[in-house]
C-alpha cells in the first residue's frame, strides 16, 4: 500500500491518529515517524543574564553534560527565561543569538604576546604573561609614582599607567579591580560608563 | 533608572527623547507597548531620525542633533507660562521657593563668575540666601524675584516656540503638540515617564540635557511616582554596577569620591562631604558620609586602618584633575602614559578621534588587553589596509592579550538599568586557557605584591597591607567578593535605642547600611550594596517573581540598591500629609505610626508627616533642585551649540559652545566649520548589533553585514547618490567609507532659515570579526566631552558626504 504525503496528511487530518497508522499495515515506517527525542532533554539548565544592554533579561543556558567532575560542559543552546519578570522569556535578535557569541571564532583561547616592532602574535604561557606584566607595572610605578605634589602635599598617585574596566564584567570583577587599582595608587581609571 | 522596566506600564505618557529603546532595548520596550495597549498611554518620540521607536509613536517630532536644551527649555517655558505645573508638589518638594543670592545673574549667555582663560566658573555667588542659623531662606508664595521659581521663569522666557523652531528645526505645531501631551501629566493622577539613553548624554551639554528633563518631571510632580521618573536606559549590561562601584577616575564605591590634593587631612576630606541640612528638620543623608567611608577603608585595609592613622587615609591616591579617558588619551599623546591595562573595553573603537587614540597607543611602552574577544584595541598595531593604516615596524609597544571568560562561564552579579543586582551562574568552562576576570586581576596583583614584599619599592604599604583573605590567594571567588562588598560587622554593634541589644554581632554579614559605623567596627566595600548578601544569604540570587501589588515591583526577585527599593524618591508619591497622590498606584503611605507600603520607603520610616521632613533625603535641602549650582556651566540649563556646529552664532546668547567644556590646547583646531563640513552627523546602534561585540557573532554578522550611512532623500539628490553607492564621509578628524542608505527616515531640517541635512552613522563595524571589514566610526567624532563628566560628543558633529 502506497501512501503519498498528501494522502498521509488526509488520513491523519480525518482523525486517524499516529498510533493507528501502524494498524494500516506499514509498521516498518513507524521508527521513522517516531517522535525525536527533544534536543534539550539531556542538557543541564543554568540561569544567567544577557550580557548586552541593560534591560537585564534572564536567559537560560543549556549545556550538554550532567556536570560530572571530569566532563566538560558544552553550551548548545540559550533562550529567554520565561519566569523573568522583565523579559518574560523573550530575547531580541542579539540575545537570541548569544550562542554565537559564546562560540565565536574570535574568542581568545590562550595568552598572546606582540613584541615591539613586530607584526605578529606569539602564543605565550600565563606564567610568562603574568611575570612580564607584573614587572613592567612595578618598574613603571616605582619610576613615576608621585608621593608629593609641587606644593609638598601628600598625594600618593600613579598616573603613568592607566586602567580601563569593562562594561559587562560582573560586580565582583569590578570590585576587585577597583580595590587593586586604588591600592596601587591608580587614578587614570574609567569604565565604559564614561563614554 | 529612578523607576524600573516593568513600571513603564504604569505611565500615561511616555517621552522617548535621546534614545531609541525599540532598537537598543527591545525587551524593555515591550513595557511601553504594554502601557499603550492596556492603559491607552501615549508615546511621544523626539529624535533626529524617524526611528523604530518613532514608528509606533502617537506623536513624532524631529529635532536637530545637539539642540535638546532648546527644546526642553521651550517645554519648561510652556509649562510655566501656562500654569500647567503640579503647583503643590513644586512648592513642597522642590527648591522653587528658595531665595538665590541676588548677585548671581545671567547675562548674554553666561552666569556670573566666568573666567574665559580657564574656561571655568567661579561659583562663589551661586548660593542661596541664608538666615542667621545658616539655613536657606525661602519664600513659600514663590513671588520674590530672587526665588528659584521666578528666576527660572525669567531664564526660560526666551525659549519661545518660534525659537525652538529656528534652532531645533522642529515645526512649531509639532512642538506645541508635544508640550500639550507632556503638560497633561501635571496633575496628581497622571504621570509621564522619560526614557533616554546616550542620545542625551553624548553631548558637550549632556549633563544639562538630563537636568532639563529632571526639572520638567519635578514641575509636573512625576518624580517618585509609579509610572514616572527620569529613566536612563544604560547602554551595557553592567556599566550601572561598575559606576556604582566607583570605577571612574575620581570615584570610590557607592558614590564616595577620591580626595583632592587639598583634602590633606581625613578631617577636612570628611567635613567637605558630610553635608549638613540646609533647612530645619531635614535628614541630609550624606551626613552619614564618615560611616560609609570608614567602613570602606576597614574593608580594604582591615587591621591596618586604625583610628590613629586616620583609617589609612594616606593610602588612597589624591587627584589634582579629572583623569577621564579624554585626558588619558591627551597624556598618552604627550608621552606621559607608559602603560594601559584595558579590561573588556575596546578603547580604539570607543574613544573619540580614533587617529589621536591610535597615535597615543603607539607611544605606550606596554598595553595589556583582557578580553574574551579579539578587539581592535588589541590589534591597533596591525596593518588592516585603509581600515587601520599603520606600520607595525614603527610601533614599539609591547602588547599582551589575555583571554577572559564570558558571562556564561562565570558566577557573579550584574546591575541592570533598574538597579537590580541579578546573580548569574556559571554554565561551562571558558574556552582553551581563558580565565575569569577576578582570577586574572587577582593573580596579577599577587605577583606585584610578591615583588614589593621581596624587593620593596615606591610606597609599598597600601599594596602590602591590602586585605586579601581569599581562600585561593590568586583567585578570589565571586561569592567571597560579594560578601566583602556587602560588608560585615567587625565587632558587636550595639543598638542605641535598646540597651543590651545589638544591630549586628561581630563577624556577621550586614543586613543594611543603616548599621554602618564611623568608628571602625564595621567593614563595607560598597555601602549602597549593603543588604545584597545578608545573614540570610545571597539576596541577588532570589528568583521569586510574585508581584503582590500588581505595580510591577517584584520585591523578591533579585535585589535592588539601595535597600531593595524599586522606585527612588517614593516618599514624593504622597502629599505632605502622607497620603498617596494617586490612590490607584500607591507605592507607600503613612499608617499613623510609620511609613509602609508596596515598596521600601525612601524615607526615615518613623518620621511623621507633621515633623516636616522633605522627601529628597539625599539633598541637604531636603527637596529636589530646579536650580543646581553644582553644575559646571550654570545652575539652569542653557542652550549652547555643539562644538561642531552648522551655525555661525548661538541664537540664544553670546557664548557659542559650552563655555565650561574642557578643550585641550592641541585640540582647538580639531573642530569643523560648516563651509567645509555642511552636514550634521549623529551616531547610533542598530537592533541587530551590540556595540563592537556582535560583529564577532555569526547571526548578527549575517543580519547586518556591512557598514552603511543613512542619508536623506534631499541630500542624495543634491549629491547624485542612490542606495548602495559607496560614499566618503569626512570630518575635521578623519574620513571613512561606507555604503549609502537613502531613506525618508531622515528629514531635511530648516535651521535659521537654511536647509540642514542630518547624516546617520551606525557604529558597529571595525576591522576584526565576522562582518565585512569597516571603518571605526569614531574616526570622525570630536575630542571634546561634557563639561561636568567628560562624556564625549558623539551625537552631534559636522561631516561632508561625497560619492567615493
Amino acid at each position: 500500500m502506497n501512501v503519498t504525503r498528501r494522502g498521509f496528511l488526509k488520513l491523519t487530518a480525518s482523525g486517524i491518529g499516529a498510533t493507528s497508522v501502524a494498524a494500516l499495515g506499514f509498521s516498518h515506517r513507524r521508527a521513522l515517524a517516531d517522535v525525536r527525542l527533544f534536543k534539550l532533554t539531556q542538557t543541564s539548565e543554568t540561569r544567567n543574564t544577557c550580557p548586552y544592554c541593560s534591560v537585564g533579561c534572564g536567559v537560560i543556558v543549556y549545556g550538554l553534560g550532567d556536570r560530572a567532575k571530569n566532563a566538560r560542559t558544552n553550551i548548545v543552546h540559550l533562550e529567554g527565561d520565561p519566569d523573568h519578570p522583565v523579559n518574560r522569556g523573550t530575547l531580541c535578535p542579539k540575545g537570541a543569538s548569544l550562542l554565537d557569541f559564546v562560540n565565536s571564532p574570535s574568542r581568545l583561547r590562550f595568552p598572546e604576546y606582540r613584541a615591539p616592532g613586530t607584526s605578529e602574535w606569539k602564543r605565550v604561557s600565563w606564567e610568562f604573561a603574568f611575570d612580564r606584566i607584573a614587572r613592567l607595572m612595578k618598574e613603571d610605578r616605582d619610576r613615576n609614582f608621585v608621593a608629593k605634589n609641587a606644593k609638598g602635599q601628600t598625594v600618593n598617585r600613579w598616573t603613568s599607567t592607566a586602567f580601563l574596566a569593562a562594561s559587562a564584567s560582573s560586580n565582583e570583577a569590578g570590585y576587585i579591580f577597583q580595590k587593586v587599582v586604588r591600592a596601587l595608587g591608580g587614578v587614570c581609571f574609567d569604565n565604559q560608563a564614561r563614554v | 533608572m529612578t523607576n524600573d522596566w516593568v513600571d513603564i506600564k504604569n505611565a500615561d505618557v511616555i517621552l522617548v527623547m535621546g534614545g531609541n529603546p525599540a532598537e537598543a532595548h527591545p525587551c524593555g520596550f515591550k513595557w511601553v507597548i504594554e502601557a499603550k495597549v492596556k492603559k491607552k498611554a501615549r508615546l511621544v518620540v523626539v529624535d533626529p531620525r524617524f526611528t523604530r521607536t518613532a514608528s509606533v509613536a502617537d506623536l513624532y517630532a524631529p529635532i536637530r542633533p545637539g539642540t535638546d536644551i532648546a527644546f526642553l527649555g521651550g517645554v519648561i517655558r510652556f509649562l510655566l507660562a501656562g500654569d500647567k505645573i503640579h503647583l503643590d508638589y513644586v512648592k513642597a518638594y522642590t527648591n522653587a521657593p528658595f531665595l538665590i543670592n541676588p548677585s548671581c545673574v545671567f547675562e548674554d549667555g553666561l552666569f556670573t563668575g566666568y573666567d574665559g582663560e580657564k574656561r571655568r566658573y567661579d561659583k562663589s555667588t551661586w548660593i542661596y540666601q541664608t538666615d542667621k542659623d545658616g539655613y536657606a531662606r525661602v519664600d513659600p508664595t514663590l513671588s520674590d524675584p530672587n526665588c528659584v521659581f521666578q528666576r527660572m521663569k525669567k531664564h526660560y522666557e526666551r525659549y519661545t516656540p518660534e525659537m525652538v523652531e529656528r534652532v531645533c528645526g522642529t515645526p512649531k505645531d509639532k512642538f506645541l503638540k508635544v508640550c500639550e501631551l507632556v503638560a497633561s501629566t501635571g496633575v496628581p493622577h497622571r504621570t509621564m515617564t522619560s526614557l533616554y539613553a546616550l542620545g542625551w548624554t553624548q553631548h558637550s551639554v549632556g549633563s544639562q540635557n538630563i537636568r532639563s528633563i529632571a526639572m520638567i518631571q519635578l514641575l509636573l510632580g512625576n518624580m517618585g511616582m509609579s509610572g514616572g521618573g527620569v529613566n536612563a536606559l544604560r547602554g551595557h549590561s553592567n556599566i550601572q554596577g561598575l559606576t556604582d562601584l566607583g570605577l571612574l577616575s575620581n570615584s570610590l564605591p557607592g558614590y564616595l569620591t577620591l580626595p583632592n590634593d587639598d583634602d590633606e587631612q581625613l578631617k577636612t576630606y570628611l567635613e567637605r562631604r558630610t553635608l549638613k541640612p540646609l533647612r530645619p528638620g531635614q535628614l541630609s543623608y550624606w551626613s552619614n558620609y564618615p560611616k560609609f567611608f570608614v567602613s570602606l577603608m576597614k574593608s580594604w585595609y582591615g587591621a591596618a586602618a586604625t583610628k590613629e592613622n586616620d583609617f589609612a587615609y594616606s593610602y588612597l591616591p589624591k587627584v589634582d584633575a579629572p583623569y577621564d579617558v579624554l585626558r588619558v588619551v591627551e597624556l598618552m599623546s604627550q608621552g606621559k602614559v607608559n602603560g594601559y591595562v584595558c579590561q573588556g573595553f575596546n578603547a580604539l573603537a570607543s574613544f573619540p578621534d580614533k587617529p589621536k587614540v591610535a597615535a597615543g597607543l603607539a607611544r605606550l611602552k606596554y598595553l595589556v588587553v583582557i578580553d574574551p574577544l579579539a578587539t581592535e584595541t588589541s590589534e591597533f598595531w596591525q596593518n588592516y589596509g585603509e581600515f587601520n593604516d599603520v606600520d607595525p615596524a614603527k610601533i614599539e609597544t609591547e602588547v599582551f592579550r589575555l583571554p577572559s571568560s564570558c558571562f556564561a562561564e562565570e558566577d557573579g552579579s550584574l546591575v541592570s538599568s533598574a538597579r537590580w543586582l541579578q546573580w548569574h551562574w556559571k554554565a561551562a568552562e571558558p574556552p582553551g586557557e581563558a580565565k575569569g576576570d577576578p582570577e586574572i586581576v587577582g593573580e596579577l596583583f599577587s605577583r606585584i605584591r610578591q615583588l614589593y614584599a621581596k624587593d620593596g619599592g615606591a610606597f609599598a604599604d597600601p599594596i602590602l597591607k591590602l586585605t586579601w583573605s581569599y581562600r585561593i590567594t590568586s583567585s578570589p571567588h565571586p561569592e567571597e567578593l560579594a560578601r566583602e562588598y556587602n560588608g560585615q560587622a567587625l565587632a558587636d554593634v550595639p543598638d542605641p535605642k535598646q540597651p543590651g541589644a545589638f544591630l549586628a554581632r561581630a563577624g556577621e554579614q550586614l543586613a543594611t547600611f543603616a548599621v554602618l559605623q564611623a568608628d571602625g567596627t564595621t567593614a563595607c566595600g560598597c555601602w549602597i550594596f549593603a543588604g545584597c548578601y545578608t545573614p540570610a544569604g545571597n539576596q541577588m540570587a532570589r528568583r521569586d517573581n510574585a508581584d503582590p501589588s500588581g505595580l510591577g515591583i517584584f520585591p523578591a526577585w533579585s535585589w535592588a540598591w539601595p535597600a531593595n527599593r524599586r522606585i527612588l524618591y517614593n516618599r514624593a508619591s504622597c502629599d505632605p500629609h502622607g497620603t498617596p497622590y494617586d490612590p490607584s498606584r500607591k507605592l507607600i503611605w503613612w499608617n499613623g505610626q510609620k511609613w509602609v507600603g508596596n515598596d521600601v520607603p525612601d524615607f526615615k520610616v518613623d518620621s511623621a508627616p507633621a515633623e516636616g521632613m522633605d522627601p529628597f533625603i539625599m539633598n541637604a535641602e531636603g527637596v529636589a533642585r530646579l536650580w543646581a549650582p553644582a553644575m559646571a556651566e550654570g545652575p539652569f540649563p542653557e542652550h549652547y551649540e555643539p562644538f561642531d556646529t552648522p551655525l555661525p552664532k548661538n541664537p540664544f546668547g553670546k557664548a557659542l559652545n559650552n563655555p565650561a567644556a574642557r578643550v585641550f590646547p592641541g585640540d582647538a583646531k580639531a573642530f569643523g566649520k560648516p563651509d567645509e563640513f555642511p552636514c550634521v552627523a549623529t551616531t547610533y546602534r542598530l537592533t541587530e548589533h551590540f556595540h563592537f561585540w556582535t560583529k564577532h557573532a555569526r547571526i548578527p554578522a549575517v543580519l547586518q553585514p556591512q557598514a552603511f550611512v543613512e542619508l536623506s532623500e534631499g541630500l542624495a539628490r543634491k549629491k547624485g547618490l542612490k542606495s548602495g553607492d559607496l560614499v566618503v564621509v569626512k570630518s575635521k578628524r578623519g574620513s571613512l567609507k561606507a555604503k549609502a542608505l537613502v531613506t525618508r527616515r531622515l528629514p531635511t531640517l530648516v535651521i535659521e532659515g537654511k536647509e540642514v541635512e542630518v547624516v546617520g552613522l551606525p557604529i558597529h563595524w571595525g576591522f576584526t570579526g565576522q562582518t565585512k571589514k569597516g571603518f571605526l566610526t569614531n574616526t570622525l567624532t570630536p575630542p571634546v566631552g561634557d563639561a561636568n563628566i567628560q562624556t564625549p560628543e558623539y551625537k552631534a558633529f559636522l561631516v561632508s558626504v561625497e560619492k567615493a
